[in-house]
């Protein structure tokens, strides 16, 4: 209060009776934060609409940049004519045109009072945790519980106290308790002998496994397209993001193929393009590849998405099968997302068939079809709440 | 800081008033404030020094502060009427911005004291509108307290989103309707009324000839004053709501007059401190100096390098205005007509052929694609374009026109007086807001964009 101007404790001033309250706070800030946090509300509401369309995967980044308009605080207005008029001052004569037309009508706001809100559009940065999070309450999702798989993978761990023992384990304070409670019965004795000593001792013992690796197939055929692409890119982004809301040590391994298979960097696999023809037992070996040269099931557990638009040829169907199975008994999931934007087949498909079978073979595996981007969760929330189910 | 020049304009404050009083201006006391500009801001974009909280305020707060930070905005001073008046003056101003505001200030208060607008407003809120505004900023905020701000500001999207609807021919402390119907007349008493009357019963008579009263159709004619009807007639609200819409309603009776004077006020303000200056000998040369460059500033019609303008100055129009009338009327004249006319009058009245030359007013069309192009047009064309926006406090026409026997409300837009309809998804929002406080399904017909009836309905 009393850094405020002196003009205002001049002997005439009369509002020095409220010396500075003003300057305590801002309501102007105040309101504008409420405003902030409607807007969050709103980002938050619409989120799974506005997520999926956001270009997320590859970026690299931990946030989501969502650009937001200002809220408008609507009002009853009349319909915007297609010719407005105006009074205006200056040297012109009827006939001058002040402003060029654009074709896009882009001009129509500009110059126009701004009040009203809405027309400045800002970002908000969203973390992608938060949003993970903020998906998994909204879906109501379950968090996965880790397949403990009989491991193999052993550890050191301290375990009890024994009167032998490197003298590097020396329990200091355990042995002087020794000592005390020997002293408490046998008065006037030594102030230590060997029988207080006590090590540390250190045992083998069987860890489970906490880490996880995730299998991301995709079918690059030609009959893919970019809209099916942006489906099952977008899809991956999220399944990762709901297993690393789990694991925390998740690896990502790419695969694609046509009639080959090819292992990929993340950045590379999405920009894959392949011709030709579809053989998905191509790709299932490929993983099967990848999972017995470095990823041992008893320390991993195995997830395992595919995306296809469902086409294989049926000479296929006997080797897929033989080598899904063989994914399926050691993974802790196969799920199967089918994305056909154009021509949805609903799981009636080769590759449908395929997964349909492992699964009434009592595997852990489930389809859904997505054709459009609002699917997405539908897709996310079958895949984690089965998963839940069967884990 | 130049704290000590400020102090220093509070000495010429007794000089400009005793002058301002020589000169004929009658106002009441106004009590000055030197504020920070960042409170200047807050007064401006609030419209009152304590005003209740809304999110919307704090978006018109982060546009001032855009246009603030490019330069775009300046304020000198923020002045409420009342007895006595609060002006808050920048601290920031020179001592010469000062006086030329200081004076500025006294032709507001003149005019807000003599205006029949500014009077009746007063007469009906009171002539402490400050201090009831920030009553009602702690009655909110004693709202949330209780209720929540969720509950609250539900009622503050719907109240505040139609602050321009209350109709200001009946007064801000109004009644309700009366409940039953007045009792039809009589007919003629000739030999036809007395065998018509004998063949069917009047309605409001029944069979033993006892009158009985009919209830009123609520509301009894189309109700253009929608806070005070939403207060008074909603189904479900709740006394602590019911307050909220009376209080955004006085406020809103109390920015009417604001609204529907600015050229004639702004302009009136803007010639006494203009007069008041010419005749200050009291100051230094070189202030004067400063306080008429300060005055051009403000008055000028466009900015400065530009040449043309596409939104009227009202401070220029007004000021200019008032220059000729009271050069070719003389002050009496004058002083009537600030008594008597509101924007409509004045402009329609007294922005004749001649000012409008000298002025180079041109009217405009701005078409959806961005294209503006100068159009030939009548002095009235004029008047109309550049009065438009003020039709009914800026607001389209829209009225209660019913409520059924469920509760629900009829809406009815006035397409024919406002020329076309609605924006449909703005009056939806509008209607979803209006929907949390009314609590029954409300139907609002308007056109559409080809004049087609279009029904807007919300429910549930």
């Amino acid at each position: 209060m009393s850094e405020i101007d002196s003009s205002l404790s001049h002997p005439q001033s009369n509002g020095s009776n409220i010396n500075g309250w003003y300057e305590l706070f801002s309501r102007g800030a105040r309101d504008w934060l409420r405003h902030n946090d409607k807007v969050r509300d709103a980002v938050r509401q619409q989120l799974p609409d506005i997520i999926a369309g956001a270009d997320v995967l590859g970026s690299g980044s931990r946030t989501v940049k969502v650009p937001v308009k200002m809220l408008e605080h609507y009002h009853f207005k009349l319909n915007q004519p297609r010719q407005q008029q105006g009074v205006g001052q200056g040297q012109a004569k009827a006939g001058d045109v002040l402003q060029q037309g654009s074709p896009q009508g882009s001009g129509k706001d500009k110059g126009k009072g701004t009040n009203e809100g809405g027309g400045i559009e800002f970002m908000l940065e969203f973390k992608v945790d938060d949003i993970v999070d903020w998906l998994w309450e909204e879906m109501q999702l379950p968090n996965l519980k880790a397949r403990v798989g009989k491991s193999e993978e052993t550890d050191w761990t301290r375990e009890g106290w024994d009167k032998k023992g490197a003298r590097s384990r020396l329990d200091r304070r355990r042995s002087l308790r020794e000592a005390i409670k020997r002293r408490a019965v046998q008065p006037g004795g030594p102030n230590f002998s060997d029988d207080d000593l006590r090590f540390r001792q250190l045992n083998q013992r069987e860890q489970p496994s906490i880490q996880a690796v995730v299998f991301l197939l995709m079918d690059v055929s030609g009959s893919m397209t970019d809209a099916d692409r942006k489906l099952a890119k977008t899809f991956f982004f999220w399944a990762i993001q709901g297993l690393k809301r789990q694991y925390r040590h998740l690896d990502t391994v790419f695969v694609a193929h046509t009639t080959e298979a090819f292992e990929f960097e993340e950045e590379k696999f999405f920009q894959v393009t392949g011709s030709g023809g579809t053989v998905t037992s191509t790709g299932l070996t490929k993983v099967q590849e990848i999972i017995d040269e470095r990823y041992s099931p008893s320390r991993y557990n195995i997830y395992l998405f595919y995306a296809s638009d469902g086409d294989n040829y049926p000479e296929d169907r006997e080797t897929a099968s033989t080598t899904l199975n063989e994914i399926a008994s050691v993974a802790s999931y196969c799920g199967y997302i089918e994305v056909a934007s154009s021509t949805p087949q609903h799981l009636n498909t080769e590759v449908g068939q395929l997964f349909r079978s492992i699964s009434s073979n009592g595997k852990a595996a489930g389809s859904f079809a997505v054709s459009k981007l609002e699917d997405i969760w539908e897709a996310v929330r079958h895949f984690f709440k089965h998963q839940a189910a069967e884990t | 800081m130049s704290t000590g020049i400020n102090a220093d304009w509070r000495h010429y404050l007794p000089k400009v008033e005793s002058l301002a009083n020589s000169l004929g201006l009658s106002f009441n006391p106004v009590d000055f404030e030197a504020v920070p500009q960042s409170f200047m801001m807050e007064i401006s974009v609030y419209g009152l020094p304590v005003r209740m909280p809304h999110w919307s305020f704090g978006v018109r707060y982060i546009y001032q502060l855009i246009q603030h930070r490019m330069g775009n905005s300046r304020l000198f001073e923020v002045v409420f009427p009342g007895n006595p008046g609060h002006a808050y003056l920048a601290q920031n101003n020179s001592v010469a911005e000062n006086v030329l505001v200081t004076a500025h200030v006294l032709g507001h208060a003149d005019f807000s004291r003599n205006n029949i607008l500014f009077k009746r407003a007063q007469e009906q809120v009171s002539e402490h509108i400050v201090e009831h505004a920030a009553n009602h900023a702690r009655q909110i905020a004693v709202a949330i307290e209780e209720y929540g701000l969720q509950r609250v500001e539900a009622v503050l999207d719907a109240a505040l989103s139609l602050e321009q609807h209350i109709d200001c021919n009946h007064g801000v402390r109004r009644p309700r309707y009366p409940e039953y119907e007045s009792p039809k007349a009589l007919p003629r008493d000739d030999a036809f009324a007395k065998r018509f009357a004998a063949l069917t019963p009047f309605d409001d008579v029944d069979s033993q000839g006892q009158m009985h009263r009919k209830r009123a159709a609520v509301p009894p004619h189309p109700e253009k004053d929608l806070l005070w009807f939403i207060a008074q007639y909603a189904p479900e609200l709740e006394g602590w709501e019911r307050d909220i819409f009376l209080a955004v309603r006085e406020e809103s009776f109390y920015f009417h007059p604001v609204f529907a004077t600015q050229i004639m006020n702004e302009g009136w303000a803007s010639y006494w401190h203009a007069r008041l200056l010419r005749e200050a000998d009291f100051l230094p040369q070189s202030s004067y100096l400063d306080a008429i460059k300060c005055h051009s500033d403000v008055v000028k019609p466009y900015a400065p390098e530009q040449h043309i303008a596409l939104q009227i100055n009202p401070y220029h129009l007004g000021f200019t205005m008032w220059e000729k009338i009271i050069e070719r009327d003389g002050i009496e004249v004058a002083r009537d007509i600030m008594r008597q006319d509101d924007d409509f009058s004045f402009v329609r009245n007294y922005l004749d052929e001649d000012l409008a030359e000298e002025l180079q007013l041109f009217k405009f069309n701005a078409q959806s694609d961005g294209k503006i192009e100068v159009v030939e047009s009548k002095l009235t064309d004029l008047h109309e374009a550049m009065l438009a926006p003020k039709y009914n406090f800026g607001a389209p026409t829209i009225a209660a026109s019913h409520v059924h026997v469920d509760g629900s409300l009829d809406l009815l837009h006035d397409y024919k007086s406002d020329g076309r309809g609605l924006d449909p998804d703005r009056a939806s929002k509008v209607l979803d807001y209006m929907y949390r406080v009314w609590r029954r399904p409300i139907v609002l017909h308007t056109i559409d964009e080809n004049g087609s009836p279009l029904e807007l309905k919300k429910q549930s």
